[in-house]
């Protein structure tokens, strides 16, 4: 970018005496911001000024949507003992532990399946990407059906195979599992799509060199594809791990949480605390604290992702 | 986030449109093949099983038994919630929210991109930043202070609340000011020299070059916007407002057991999705590979 900018600017000045560019140039600034003015004045009112209120209500004791009253660290200390609270940021990081290195490694994996020719393969890419395009709602309501207990297909293969049920919507951590696979499913195709383009950036020279050294198929993957596609899993990780965040209508209407809470996310918890049970000020200090850990993972993962590009 | 790598990285795709095939081993590749087949068949079988529900006699799957198909076609299941349910207001409401919000979204998100590519002021940088640090602000962290702007603007039970509050989005500014990067400066100076103002620069320039952007802003816009169930859920409290998504959760509400009902619909509702993606979806990976997402 920088090199293009500068490179017009040689041109501007060529062409330009330098009076009335300068003149040009102010009349630039206010035409820039005309044209940014929207999109400035629709993420002040509804991102920014947000999240200022979100960090000040915080602080305060509400009840409904009236005024609160300032508690100062109430809220926070609130959470610190709040049983609930915990066991809805364990389950978040637990969600985001497993969902996040299953995405990835399966999106790499299609993606490497469906790099090279091989018959029906805009097809398959077509169809892997489809549960991505199906909504939220969707994807829980085929999961409570394919997952159902008694009339659910998994479980009649089970039984059918010989084996036992397994206890999907009434146990804590088989109910976990049925979400992560459904937000899995749907997420595969995606990963795939971006890994597909970022194949497309390595040079094949680097893959005709590991093959006159005699590397397999599999050193291949690991020693040329994998840290080719570095700077896409990095995008992907931040990105994946923000959207595991905030996965709300795949827990909402698959489980509600449940069994009991074991299924609850910070975001489903924030979302029953501010608008079930009307404790906006509760609700918007969990909001901080979500906030500020995926802001603390994107800056911890950034600046690792830079240390290792330092190193190599 | 990764500016400057995705940058680099969309410069080399962009130069390399269409990359021939990566030299494979020459062998028919049978184990691939076969593992393809097994994958799709996990992979697949959701789907199958979210139509073939649908299509069903209630009943027929949900018997104790293990039954993999239909032993009939039966169209009773989509009647029953359509006569149960307002779902044709549903849509029209799904569809106007969704048709306006993605013009609104799409064009607010191409002026700001082509204004962080293509123009210098100052602040630029700033602006960029903020923006691009908003994408690490989570939806649900700020719905409560948006329900109440909302409230106070006076449009709760209204589209505009469904529609405004998420119109700009740091995603698709980012993907326009990645895309418009590539398209050569001296394209613009030549029409600059010929005294066009920016706005006509972006608009007989720009946009004409724009067109997989364009669609991938269109899909990613429509499908979050069609989609979406947390916002309307608050923001539309009277049932004859829904949208589809928040009709699909009320009907689980009151068909709990009646899979057939609650696929069919499931199945209906991913129509228009399925539709806008089958239009756009071949620019889909190249405007991918252009935007730099990756």
């Amino acid at each position: 970018m920088s090199t293009a900018t500068a490179a017009r600017d040689r041109t501007t000045q060529r062409l330009r005496p330098a009076g009335r560019r300068r003149g040009l140039r102010r009349r630039g600034a206010a035409t820039a911001y005309a044209l940014l003015a929207p999109n400035l004045v629709l993420f002040g009112l509804f991102l920014l000024l947000p999240l200022v209120l979100t960090v000040a209500l915080g602080f305060q004791e509400t009840s409904g949507f009236g005024v609160g009253r300032w508690i100062g660290l109430g809220n926070y200390e609130r959470m610190a003992a709040d049983d609930v609270f915990w066991r809805s940021a364990v389950n978040t990081v637990v969600f985001a532990a497993v969902t996040v290195p299953l995405t990835l490694v399966g999106g790499l994996g299609l993606a490497l399946l469906l790099d090279r020719p091989i018959r029906g393969r805009t097809l398959f890419r077509s169809l892997f990407y489809l549960p991505y395009v199906l909504s939220g709602v969707v994807v829980a309501l085929l999961g409570r059906w394919i997952f159902n207990e008694n009339v659910g297909v998994v479980n009649k293969v089970l039984r059918a195979l010989g084996g036992d049920g397994v206890p999907w919507q009434s146990s804590g951590a088989p109910a976990m599992a049925s979400i992560i696979a459904m937000v899995v499913w749907q997420s595969l195709g995606f990963c795939m799509v971006i890994y597909l383009a970022g194949l497309q950036g390595i040079p094949r020279e680097r893959y005709e060199a590991a093959r006159v050294d005699g590397a397999t198929g599999w050193q291949i993957v690991r020693y040329v594809t994998v840290p080719g596609l570095r700077q896409t899993t990095f995008f992907l990780t931040v990105l994946m791990v923000i959207q595991s965040f905030q996965v709300f209508d795949v827990v909402f209407v698959l489980t509600g949480g449940g069994p009991g809470v074991s299924t609850e996310l910070l975001v489903t918890y924030a979302y029953r605390q501010g608008f079930g049970a009307r404790q906006q000020g509760y609700a918007s200090a969990i909001g901080v604290v979500m906030f500020v850990v995926v802001l603390a993972f994107t800056v911890l993962w950034w600046r690792s992702q830079r240390d290792t590009e330092a190193d190599t | 986030m990764s500016t400057g790598a995705a940058q680099r990285t969309a410069g080399t795709t962009a130069r390399r449109a269409a990359p021939p095939a990566r030299p494979g081993r020459s062998r028919p590749g049978w184990g691939r093949a076969a593992l393809l087949a097994v994958v799709a068949l996990f992979l697949l079988f959701p789907l199958y099983w979210l139509v073939a529900t649908a299509l069903a006699p209630r009943g027929d799957l949900q018997g104790s038994e293990l039954r993999l198909w239909p032993s009939t076609i039966d169209l009773s299941n989509f009647s029953r919630p359509l006569t149960a349910l307002p779902f044709g207001s549903w849509y029209v409401n799904s569809a106007a929210i969704a048709v306006v919000a993605v013009l609104i979204t799409v064009v607010v998100n191409l002026l700001a991109g082509f204004v962080l590519a293509k123009m210098e002021f100052r602040g630029r940088n700033v602006v960029f930043l903020v923006l691009l640090a908003t994408l690490m602000i989570p939806v649900q962290v700020v719905m409560i202070p948006q329900f109440r702007i909302v409230a106070e603007l006076g449009w709760l039970n209204t589209y505009w609340a469904v529609i405004i509050p998420r119109a700009a989005e740091a995603f698709g500014v980012f993907l326009a000011r990645q895309f418009m990067l590539s398209i050569p400066d001296d394209l613009l100076d030549a029409a600059r020299l010929d005294g066009a103002s920016a706005f006509r620069i972006f608009r007989s320039v720009v946009l004409p070059l724009s067109k997989p952007l364009i669609a991938v802003l269109v899909i990613f816009t429509f499908m979050y916007r069609w989609n979406e169930l947390g916002w309307p859920l608050i923001v539309l409290r009277d049932p004859a407002l829904y949208t589809v998504p928040v009709g699909l959760a009320f009907l689980q509400g009151q068909y709990t057991t009646d899979y057939s009902a609650l696929m069919s619909m499931a199945l209906l509702s991913t129509l228009p999705m399925v539709l806008v993606f089958a239009v756009f979806q071949r620019y889909l990976v190249e405007g991918i590979a252009t935007t730099g997402l990756k």
